[in-house]
């Protein structure tokens, strides 16, 4: 049986279905959910897409936090399903508490979308644990809040905890300690800035992000 | 009759990057202001303003409800803190 995974639409929400091609492609059942559904029920795991959530007003993620999903997520997530935030979601995610710091705007001010060099750096999460430790990813970044930030025990707490599972092999917009993505510490909800979706073929430029989709589905087997 | 024993309240929500969080748009502004012949400007942080109007039933009911709309929402308290300034409509 394929694996289910629920890619949640907010209003302003734009990478839904390239990250619902992407999950098909590696033979995945994925379904839009709609933000102001409250159930879950059915799904193995859950994806939160890029995008503008509630245009971003007030800060990325602050209003999305109140969406009607999110509930249904956190408990979700409490009960160890595998919750990835990609972008706007990894904002969404921090801002609901479920992942740890916060997202500022880039060093510079600048809007980036540009191809972005990670390094796996810890497998212990739902979107790393099929890769190798080392192994260099290329896959896009596209936004202006995507510096991550927090303060000096959590990420001393992150560190320790092998929580750091994406890095930049360049630092493009500020982020402390190079960071691309982390994750909670069971490992099972994760968020990072770069769009593995969007490096799904060969024909986009990298396929590198199937190895993240490709370790999600098979951290959610049904 | 009853009337409702409710006030209106006027609360002024400021919030701003806590002190040692990287503020790139208060350090532009900084950068700019020489160029245009501002001298003496030592330091800018940005930040953001909001009106609430609000109804309560004392001035101290009206300044804990705008306290905890700032902390859950206005505010990130992860990098953000707020100063409320509260008076009577």
């Amino acid at each position: 049986m394929a694996t289910t995974v629920g890619v949640v639409v907010f209003p302003g929400t734009n990478c839904e279905h390239d990250a619902v091609l992407a999950l098909e492609a590696l033979g995945a059942d994925a379904r839009l959910i709609f933000h102001a559904d409250v159930s879950l029920t059915g799904l193995d795991a859950v994806i939160l897409p890029g995008g503008f959530a509630h245009g971003d007003y007030l800060r990325p993620g602050a209003i999305a936090r109140f969406s009607p999903v999110m509930e249904a997520v956190s408990a979700f997530a409490r009960e160890g399903g595998a919750v990835v935030g990609i972008c706007n979601g990894f904002q969404v995610l921090c801002e609901a508490h479920l992942l740890p710091g916060a997202l500022q705007k880039n060093r510079g001010l600048t809007f980036l979308c540009e191809p972005a060099l990670v390094r796996v750096d810890s497998t212990r999460s739902v979107l790393t644990q099929s890769a190798t430790l080392g192994q260099l990813l290329d896959v896009p970044i596209n936004h202006f809040s995507g510096s991550y930030t927090c303060d000096l025990e959590t990420l001393r707490q992150l560190r320790d905890q092998e929580r750091i599972v994406l890095r930049y092999v360049e630092n493009p917009n500020g982020s402390v300690d190079d960071i691309a993505g982390i994750c909670n510490e069971a490992g099972n909800v994760v968020g990072l800035m770069p769009h593995p979706e969007r490096a799904s073929s060969a024909l986009l430029g990298s396929a590198d992000g199937l190895v993240l989709l490709g370790s999600l589905l098979s951290a959610s087997v049904a | 009759m009853v009337r409702s024993l409710v006030v209106r309240y006027h609360a002024r929500v400021e919030v701003r990057l806590r002190p040692g969080i990287a503020d790139p748009e208060g350090a532009t502004i900084e950068r700019a202001l020489p160029a245009l012949g501002f001298d003496g400007v030592a330091s800018v942080r940005s930040g953001r303003c909001f009106n609430v109007e609000l109804d309560a039933a004392d001035l101290e009911a009206a300044r804990s409800h705008a306290a905890e709309l700032a902390d859950r929402l206005l505010a990130n308290p992860v990098i953000e803190e707020s100063i409320i300034e509260v008076r009577e409509a």
